[in-house]
């Protein structure tokens, strides 16, 4: 079932207000965050958010066509390199 | 001759059935356009009088995304999922099922005909 939108879509509150101080104060900077589940806000437009992938955080640039996507969704947490190819070792990332 | 949104409708089916021809039209829309034009679904195409014609015509112009315009917009909704390098449109850009489904095996429509692997046994 779908969330209701009385509650208006998740984002973690820590999160949010972090955004909204960056707003205020208009500072650029990259945020760290492991909220994977947040859904990206007309707010995030414009900042740069690094989400956690399980190992590393992966820096996303927020548009505005990710606008109700989640988070999550850009930062990938598989890694898949295809199977076989012989000899050629794949050095992991 | 009934001509809708460029498609030329079977004449000797139910319209019904006909309008299902034209692309985004499927059986529930085309019940709802014919309940809303006031035409029976049960009359046959070729028995559509001139007028009926010309009320399907007019509604479906401006109350159903059709051909064309239906196919640009699925194709600009992917595009966008491509292009902002999310999950789904990662998925679709490698042709692998988008929602979720399993692909150790299956997924045949995603990823096309399969390759046959394998070796064949020797003939005795």
């Amino acid at each position: 079932m779908a969330r209701s939108s009385k509650k208006a879509p998740f984002v973690e509150e820590k999160l949010m207000a972090r955004i909204e101080r960056m707003n205020e104060t208009g500072d650029k900077r990259m945020l760290k965050t492991w909220s994977r589940a947040s859904t990206i806000y007309p707010e995030m437009v414009g900042h740069t958010i690094a989400v956690h992938d399980g190992r590393k955080h992966v820096p996303i640039y927020v548009t505005e066509s990710m606008v109700g996507h989640k988070l999550g969704e850009f930062a990938l947490t598989r890694t898949y390199r295809g199977h076989g190819g012989g000899k050629e070792k794949r050095s992991r990332r | 001759m009934a001509r809708i949104a460029g498609v030329t409708l079977p004449r000797e089916k139910r319209v019904e059935i006909g309008l299902t021809y034209v692309y985004g039209i499927g059986r529930s829309t085309s019940n709802r356009i014919l309940s809303a034009v006031g035409v029976s679904p049960d009359t046959y195409v070729k028995d559509l009088t001139e007028d009926e014609e010309i009320r399907l015509r007019g509604f479906i112009e401006d109350n159903v995304v059709v051909e064309g315009d239906l196919r640009r917009e699925r194709g600009q909704n992917i595009k966008r999922l491509m292009e902002i390098g999310c999950y789904r449109g990662i998925r679709h850009r490698r042709g692998l099922p988008v929602r979720g489904q399993r692909t150790k095996t299956n997924a045949r429509v995603r990823k096309g005909h399969k390759p046959t692997v394998g070796v064949k046994k020797k003939a005795k």
